[in-house]
């Protein structure tokens, strides 16, 4: 019965879009009133019925339903309650209906939540966010429904694949998929916007938190991706320039560059077409990477239940959504005046730069993932991989640091160069001392990319704090505050990758329990291997004792795993996190003589990575709180003055 | 204050979006020309055994060889980390190095992308290894080659 509740709250849900389309057509281009008071209850009610179905879902893998095809195609009774649980998502049909469940979700809480934008765009971006929900509906329903019956059930289930028999995928695949439909909701305001004509600063106020929430879960999303793949493929890497993470860096790009071009847009007044682009290129994104992942077309290692055919359909919704909008775009661009001016040296103009370089890493990335599809279309299979994207990616995204370094200290409008250049002086005497002290005091040679690393970090960390400087601290915005720590995020983020790839040391060996390994000032000893058994698996575990200067400060027990549903092997590498790097140590195969493939490696400061990553998600929560808090207040301070014209003083940040 | 500026500076407003547009094909048109000239540098082009023979790959090329390890080529030398193992198609078999720890699937007559380069003496020095940690995978350039453990031949679908 939970099955058919299921599919038949995901017919209810897409029949309620298609009624959202129709009355947000009948309100805006008749004016109708009944549909206008009826569209947020359908929009509310079509998120409910959808988080229903995505519910039903989980409680059909928590109950190891194995009259369910999706249930034992992919889950089996002895997997352990969260990987049940988040099973549910493991697979294409439920990782598509979450797609849609977010979706339908953030379009109800476009429903209850938007304020800021005039009733008519509003229903517009409802009817928007309908009309590419339909789409997504008719792609569960018709190819990749969840809930079908196996008749008769099965005796147990398939099992998940062992790589994601992790508390990663409870976490990461959610994250991601929030940030990448949440753009869904920026496609539908910026489609709602050129309908109605309505392209102006209040828009950009309007699109800016949904942006911001958003972007802050693709974040998250791809802050955890990585490190999820460093730990868990036991390679010691912690990006590959895989497709499918590409899939996910896309999104994120285009959304870095939608949220300072309609922070440009909501202060200045300027930038509005390109605002609009941006919102449509952002989502596009979002659906390019769901088709990369979903129909395997290209070579990935985490590319997992993969099915061509759907492929087809998804780029088929790419078409007709992208199209549609880009078309709407070509007829209303005319309409959309050109906003206010700005001299050369001024925020605004820094923050073009800022979106330029974006969309051109953006370019590059988009065309070094599509690029073998391209050649094998014309017969030659070529692969393209980190030597092609460190190349042109690294100095691209240090010139954008240093874009980061001046935009911030920039008055809007109009600057003086000399005064820019007196108040970046701070950190530009950081950006020499750095590069300087990796120059002289680094224990082996640099290569000239990670030096400039080491060097723009430095600067960025005393450039993002700049802000704040003579500053009344309690007075700052909350969103002033957010700002400062997603720049210093970037520089803690980049000083990590810096030190990793300059400074990681490796040891590689057979050995014997018994044997000893000397690694950057610290000691390995290599005590025993032991046989071990988990809930559906089974391991080889070694013993590592590791001690520094003849204190021991840790037992490591890393595992060669081999999982029995579906029978695979694993490898379970262990990290000791010290306050200054990562002991990654790995257990690999047992050689016939009894000896032991070991290999370990030193990565300094390597968790500054992800821990950037995280306050760069964090400051972007601080300016999301701000802003909405800023709202809610001026639309308070609006009411009870209720003066036209009352100045409502723009949010500008410092 | 907004509407005085634009009124002030009226006749240049065309002016400067026809700056940010260039501005934007400017970007436009380097981030293809960057692109192309990485692409045709970095692009690491994929061959199968047969091919790398037929094509005389210069030594230190990076590139990527796909094939399947051929049964009863896996040798292992004496520090335990060194790996050989010979990597054929069926038309031809190419001898490949590798030192490291290799994926868990990784195993004699299943399929594998090496990257690496050759050397002068026509070895491939593999310096990464490509098996999917699942049993049913098999690395897309390597879609409808089949490989007989009993007779070592490999039948490919298309030559």
């Amino acid at each position: 019965m939970i099955a058919e509740t299921g599919l038949a709250a995901l017919w209810l849900a897409a029949m309620l879009a298609g009624l959202q389309l129709l009355l947000a057509w009948s309100a805006v281009a008749q004016g109708n009133d009944d549909a206008r008071r009826l569209i947020r209850p359908v929009a509310i009610a079509q998120g409910v019925l959808t988080g229903l179905a995505m519910a039903l879902l989980i409680l059909l893998f928590i109950r190891s339903d194995m009259s369910v095809y999706l249930v034992a195609a992919n889950s089996h009774s002895a997997k352990p309650f969260i990987y049940k649980f988040a099973g549910a998502w493991g697979n294409h049909e439920g990782s598509m209906l979450l797609w849609v469940a977010v979706m339908s979700v953030a379009g109800a809480a476009v429903a209850l939540f938007e304020r800021e934008l005039d009733r008519r765009t509003h229903i517009a971006t409802l009817g928007a966010q309908a009309a590419i929900s339909l789409g997504f509906y008719a792609f569960l329903l018709f190819a990749s429904n969840p809930f079908k019956r196996l008749d008769p059930p099965a005796v147990d289930g398939q099992g998940l694949n062992p790589l994601l028999q992790d508390p990663g995928l409870a976490f990461h695949p959610p994250t991601l998929y929030l940030g990448y439909v949440g753009l869904s909701v920026a496609f539908s305001f910026a489609v709602g916007a050129l309908l109605t004509r309505a392209v102006d600063a209040r828009f950009a106020r309007a699109i800016r938190p949904w942006v911001l929430a958003a972007w802050i879960m693709l974040t998250i999303g791809i802050t955890a991706g990585s490190y999820w793949a460093y730990y868990e493929l036991g390679w010691g890497g912690w990006w590959f320039w895989d497709p499918v993470e590409n899939a996910s860096l896309m999104p994120w790009l285009a959304a870095t560059a939608l949220l300072h071009s309609a922070t440009v847009l909501a202060t200045r007044d300027a930038l509005r077409a390109w605002t609009i682009m941006l919102s449509v290129i952002a989502f596009a994104m979002s659906m390019i990477g769901t088709f990369l992942v979903r129909s395997g077309i290209l070579t990935s290692v985490h590319a997992f239940a993969v099915d061509p055919t759907r492929g087809s359909f998804i780029l088929a919704l790419l078409g007709i959504y992208i199209g549609g909008a880009l078309a709407l775009f070509a007829l209303r661009v005319h309409t959309v005046n050109e906003g206010a001016r700005f001299d050369a040296v001024s925020r605004e103009a820094m923050l073009v730069v800022n979106n330029l370089l974006l969309c051109v890493i953006l370019g590059l990335v988009f065309v070094g993932t599509l690029y073998p599809l391209l050649t094998e279309m014309m017969g030659v299979r070529v692969s393209v991989g980190p030597p092609y994207f460190n190349a042109i990616i690294g100095p691209l995204a240090i010139a954008l640091m240093a874009a980061l370094i001046f935009g911030p200290l920039l008055r809007w409008r109009r600057d003086e160069t000399g005064a820019v250049l007196r108040r970046a002086a701070p950190a530009l005497i950081a950006v020499v001392l750095a590069l300087g002290a990796v120059i002289a005091f680094a224990p082996r040679p640099v290569g000239w990319l990670t030096a400039f690393g080491f060097a723009a970090a430095a600067g960025v960390a005393v450039a993002s704090i700049a802000p704040l400087w003579k500053r009344n601290l309690r007075r700052t915005p909350l969103f002033t505050y957010g700002m400062v720590l997603a720049h210093l995020g970037c520089a803690v983020s980049l000083a990590g990758m810096a030190s990793e790839s300059a400074f990681s040391q490796e040891r590689l060996a057979a050995a014997r329990p018994g044997d000893r390994f000397e690694i950057a000032g610290t000691t390995v000893a290599f005590d025993s291997v032991m046989p071990i058994a988990g809930p559906n698996w089974t391991a080889m575990q070694a013993t590592l004792t590791v001690s520094r200067n003849g204190h021991v400060i840790g037992v490591a027990k890393p595992q060669a795993r081999f999982f029995t549903d579906p029978p695979t092997p694993t490898t379970e590498s262990v990290q000791m996190t010290r306050w200054n790097g990562q002991l990654y140590l790995v257990l690999g195969d047992a050689l016939e003589d009894g000896r032991w493939q070991l290999r370990i490696w030193w990565k300094p400061f390597v968790t500054l990575i992800w821990f950037g990553g995280g306050l760069i998600a964090f400051g972007g929560a601080l300016a999301l709180v701000g802003r909405v808090r800023r709202g809610r207040k001026q639309g308070r301070a609006a009411a009870t003055m209720a003066e036209p014209g009352a100045a409502i003083p723009a949010g500008a940040t410092a | 204050m907004v509407a005085i500026a634009s009124r002030r500076q009226g006749p240049k407003r065309k002016h400067q979006r026809l700056v940010l547009v260039l501005l934007a094909l400017a970007a436009l048109i380097g981030g293809v020309l960057l692109a192309m000239s990485a692409l045709r540098d970095q692009a690491a082009y994929f061959y199968t055994p047969a091919e790398a023979k037929a094509a005389h790959i210069e030594p230190g090329k990076a590139v990527r060889l796909g094939g399947m390890v051929a049964l009863g080529s896996l040798k292992r030398g004496a520090n335990g980390v060194t790996i050989s193992f010979d990597l054929t198609d069926g038309k031809g078999t190419v001898p490949a190095t590798f030192s490291g720890i290799t994926p868990d699937l990784f195993k004699e007559g299943s399929g594998a992308i090496a990257e690496g380069a050759f050397d002068a003496d026509g070895t491939f020095r593999a310096t990464n290894i490509l098996a999917k940690h699942d049993e049913r995978y098999m690395p897309r350039e390597m879609e409808g080659i089949q490989y007989d453990p009993e007779t070592h031949k490999v039948k490919a679908d298309q030559p």
